[in-house]
């Protein structure tokens, strides 16, 4: 065979493998949607599912928040020093959290964390053949299984995103006050000021939640597709961090090209 | 229903996300320190607002008492029409100044408000006639060379 017709048809097939992909991808979400009403009837099937995505991951979320927030008092209090600033730095901690770090960070820790697990769960209940066990007891796995996971997931990003900004918000707190010698009145006025609730707190907490839709969809559909093979549930495994972690990235620029635009 | 650990730890992961949204929402964002409870809107035109935007505030005295608005552009007198939103607690009387400065050399502009003597007050959708506008660097800058280059012949 010609070489360049084999380049150009494994591009080809690589397009269409991945808007075939997209398609029932799609087609799951809004599966989802509709069995939901069944999932929100049986809530500790939902319980269940936020204790193993949301509370399990709430150590990863604040340690990391700790960290990133400590990081940003001492990184911001270096440059703005240099323009006798420093006070600002209170500001300067909690917008960057509360517009960008904390859902972001949140959704990358979230799909690494419980995206996989979700992946992970569903793809060795495919393998085992669980999911055609449940569909001859004409039980629908989407609702049994699909929904309360979904639900969970979009639950406990907003609320692990806000622990995360609170959290780093400390953090900050921790190194710009006590350490550094920032002033306290200041640190906290500056930022009552400059931070405004609509704007940036809620805001934050949309971006969270619409990450958490995709991370989660994301991570169930790569389960509910693998191949029902060890090899094949490593691979969507991988597949749930890499796409989820894209998916995020691009997500926030198009809501952040939304949000900021007034 | 039986309640199982399972469901206080969800219990308890709920209430810290509640809480930590509204220790961002009391202590990070200006959820009470700006709450403008009941308000009072007043416009003021001006020539030039310089870099004005929404939501910058309007002080008196230094102390903040209200937002602004809206900006908008008025296409019959060629200005700025800009709609202050002022707390009720402070009422001012109508001579009031409304002119804009900045906050250090490089901070955001804000309305000041000056309170003239009049006996009566602003009332909502009245228009403040006293304004000045923001002082526009290179403005000054031109008026200070062009004076000086008048100034050199007479020498």
């Amino acid at each position: 065979m010609n070489p360049i017709f084999k380049i150009l048809s494994n591009i080809g097939n690589q397009v269409t493998s991945r808007i075939w992909r997209l398609g029932s991808a799609t087609r799951l979400f809004l599966l989802t949607l509709i069995y939901s009403g069944e999932s929100f009837r049986r809530i500790h099937l939902m319980i269940r599912e936020i204790y193993f995505t949301g509370v399990m991951s709430i150590i990863i979320i604040v340690v990391s928040a700790f960290f990133v927030g400590m990081v940003l008092g001492l990184q911001g209090y270096y440059t703005l020093q240099k323009y006798g600033s420093s006070e600002s730095i209170g500001v300067l901690v909690a917008l960057a959290l509360l517009r960008e770090l904390g859902p972001v960070v949140t959704a990358l820790l979230f799909a690494g964390r419980a995206g996989t697990a979700i992946t992970a769960e569903i793809g060795l209940m495919k393998a085992t053949e669980q999911l055609s066990a449940m569909e001859m007891m004409a039980i629908s796995p989407i609702a049994r299984i699909i929904a309360p996971r979904f639900w969970a997931g979009a639950i406990s990003m907003p609320i692990l995103a806000s622990i995360f900004s609170m959290v780093g918000v400390m953090g900050g707190y921790l190194v710009a006050v006590p350490i550094i010698g920032v002033d306290h009145g200041a640190f906290w006025s500056q930022m009552n000021v400059n931070v405004d609730f609509k704007f940036d707190v809620i805001n934050g907490l949309i971006k969270s939640l619409v990450f958490g839709i995709a991370c989660t969809i994301i991570a169930l559909y790569e389960g509910y597709d693998a191949p029902p093979t060890a090899e094949g549930v490593s691979r969507a495994t991988t597949r749930t961090v890499v796409t989820s972690s894209l998916a995020v990235l691009g997500l926030d620029f198009i809501l952040t090209s939304f949000m900021m635009s007034y | 229903m039986d309640k199982t650990t399972l469901d206080i730890w969800v219990g308890l992961f709920v209430a810290t996300g509640i809480a930590a949204l509204m220790g961002l929402a009391m202590k990070v964002g200006n959820l009470t320190s700006n709450t403008l409870g009941e308000t009072y809107m007043v416009t003021a035109n001006y020539e030039n607002i310089g870099g004005l935007k929404p939501r910058a505030p309007v002080k008196s005295s230094g102390v903040v008492v209200g937002r602004i608005d809206n900006i908008k552009f008025d296409t019959k007198a060629y200005q700025a029409v800009v709609t202050l939103k002022i707390d009720k607690r402070y009422p001012f009387p109508k001579d009031t100044f409304a002119n804009i400065y900045t906050s250090g050399l490089l901070g955001e502009q804000y309305i000041s408000l000056e309170p003239g003597g009049d006996d009566h007050f602003l009332k909502e959708g009245d228009r403040i006639s006293k304004t000045q506008d923001a002082v526009v660097l290179e403005k000054l800058i031109s008026q200070f060379l062009y004076n000086k280059a008048t100034d050199e012949p007479k020498k």
